[in-house]
């Protein structure tokens, strides 16, 4: 008789288990790890489309070099944004994702680079022979694709982390991740924004 | 007290709903609205013929039966205030045009009221259809037709020069960025003319001569080829979940 009760028992807590189970999952127990690594994932695209800009650049510096000798200045400005792009990415910690300081750091050497190269660009319109260039015209289009390639990383990764911060701020997440993933934090995201809201307003 | 505290759960619950709804607001304020996938050409701006549109679902259904790449045309009344690049990968992603995991779907889109055009290229076809292709196929083939106002031109020759770029032929005759109105050059001439040759063969001749029973003739509507990738359900058209990432290159006139 007692064994049979112990077996209803052990059998009852099985099934509350299993329901407690499902009722989690199904309010979204996975929901923190999910959607980190969507975050994760969102920062190695935007990571993987900065570096497709710094791959073009040398290229781009040298076919303008042979166009546009006297744009020295612009020239090297670009030159030495990229290496400080580069040199802060590498240098990026492992957390850099929580670390404001790093994150905000990495945003800023990449608008300087993103402020600079719109600066070459500028002034290569002054030049005909280079604008008519094939070559030039190759790596013009490619830039220009790979700044809105950049643009569209960089709004992904923004909504990645939303979600994911809204996760960690709101109830029940906010319970579920304090019980089962201490670890997690509230991750940065961009605040400069993109180049392509700070065009000049043209004023009369 | 009681009722201090109840009061404070109130505002509490009152600000939550705020903040939700908040959201909610934002989020569908933020993204535009996109015209039905009613096909392979979707005309919302009404400037194609309907032969030409009858043209591009055949070169454009070949072309998936082929090699599997989704390629859509799509002409739009407005941006509604974005710019084009930002409208293009958004609409691709929201069709989802191109195969699940392969992402080879390309859009060409057409907004004539705001005179712009673009080449929006999903992720699996941006090594073929690149940014610098995707650039000289607007301006050589797609804007020359379009500054004279002949819509159907030049959506013919640009869809059937993104198809020879993602056949494996390059388009490689440069021009400069803007080269205004002036006297239109022989060898432009020579070019559209080879287009316009390909776009007969490709568009018309082959589903006449060789397939006249095949699944995309080019006038019995259209019709779903092979199933995959869950591309295609009943007769109709659908994307198969591609994605997009900004890729391609755009045009104005």
């Amino acid at each position: 008789m007692s064994r049979r009760s112990s077996f209803i028992r052990a059998a009852g807590r099985g099934v509350l288990f299993a329901l407690v189970g499902l009722i989690l999952t199904g309010c979204g127990v996975n929901d923190v790890p999910r959607q980190d690594e969507a975050v994760k994932a969102a920062w190695s695209q935007v990571l993987n489309q900065y570096q497709r800009r710094a791959d073009l650049i040398p290229n781009l510096v040298e076919t303008v070099k042979g166009y546009a000798q006297q744009e020295q200045r612009v020239l090297t400005e670009v030159t030495e944004a990229r290496a400080k792009a580069t040199q802060t990415t590498i240098a990026l910690p492992p957390d850099v994702l929580n670390n404001p300081q790093a994150f905000h750091q990495f945003e800023q050497s990449q608008a300087t680079l993103t402020g600079a190269l719109s600066r070459l660009l500028a002034v290569t319109e002054a030049y005909p022979d280079l604008k008519s260039n094939q070559n030039f015209l190759a790596l013009q289009s490619q830039l220009e694709g790979t700044e809105n390639r950049i643009a569209v990383a960089r709004r992904d990764y923004i909504q990645a982390v939303q979600t994911y911060n809204t996760t960690l701020r709101t109830i029940p997440g906010r319970w579920i991740a304090a019980w089962l993933y201490p670890d997690a934090k509230v991750k940065e995201t961009f605040t400069i924004p993109d180049q392509a809201t700070q065009v000049p307003q043209v004023k009369f | 007290m009681q009722l201090a505290r109840s009061t404070s759960l109130a505002a509490r619950i009152a600000l939550g709903v705020a903040v939700l709804l908040c959201g909610f607001l934002t989020q569908s304020a933020a993204d535009p609205t996109f015209p039905l996938l009613t096909g392979r050409v979707v005309d919302d701006a009404g400037i194609l013929s309907p032969a030409t549109r009858e043209r591009l679902v055949a070169m454009l259904a070949q072309e998936e039966q082929k090699t599997g790449n989704q390629v859509v045309v799509v002409t739009l009344k407005s941006l509604q205030g974005d710019t084009i690049e930002d409208y293009g990968y958004q609409l691709g992603r929201h069709w989802g045009i191109g195969q699940k995991g392969k992402d080879n779907g390309a859009i060409l889109l057409i907004a004539p009221n705001d005179r712009r055009v673009r080449i929006e290229v999903g992720y699996g076809l941006e090594g073929q259809l690149t940014d610098a292709q995707s650039r000289i196929i607007i301006e050589r083939a797609i804007l020359p037709a379009f500054r004279r106002g002949d819509y159907d031109a030049g959506v013919l020759a640009g869809t059937a020069a993104i198809l020879d770029v993602l056949g494996g032929v390059q388009v490689t005759q440069a021009v400069p960025a803007e080269h205004g109105g002036g006297p239109v050059p022989a060898g432009l001439l020579i070019w559209l003319a080879f287009l316009v040759f390909f776009v007969l063969i490709r568009g018309f001749l082959w589903p006449l001569f060789f397939l006249p029973m095949g699944p995309w003739g080019g006038r019995g509507g259209f019709y779903g080829g092979s199933g995959f990738g869950g591309g295609f359900s009943g007769g109709g058209f659908s994307g198969g979940g591609g994605s997009f990432g900004g890729g391609g290159a755009s045009g104005g006139w």
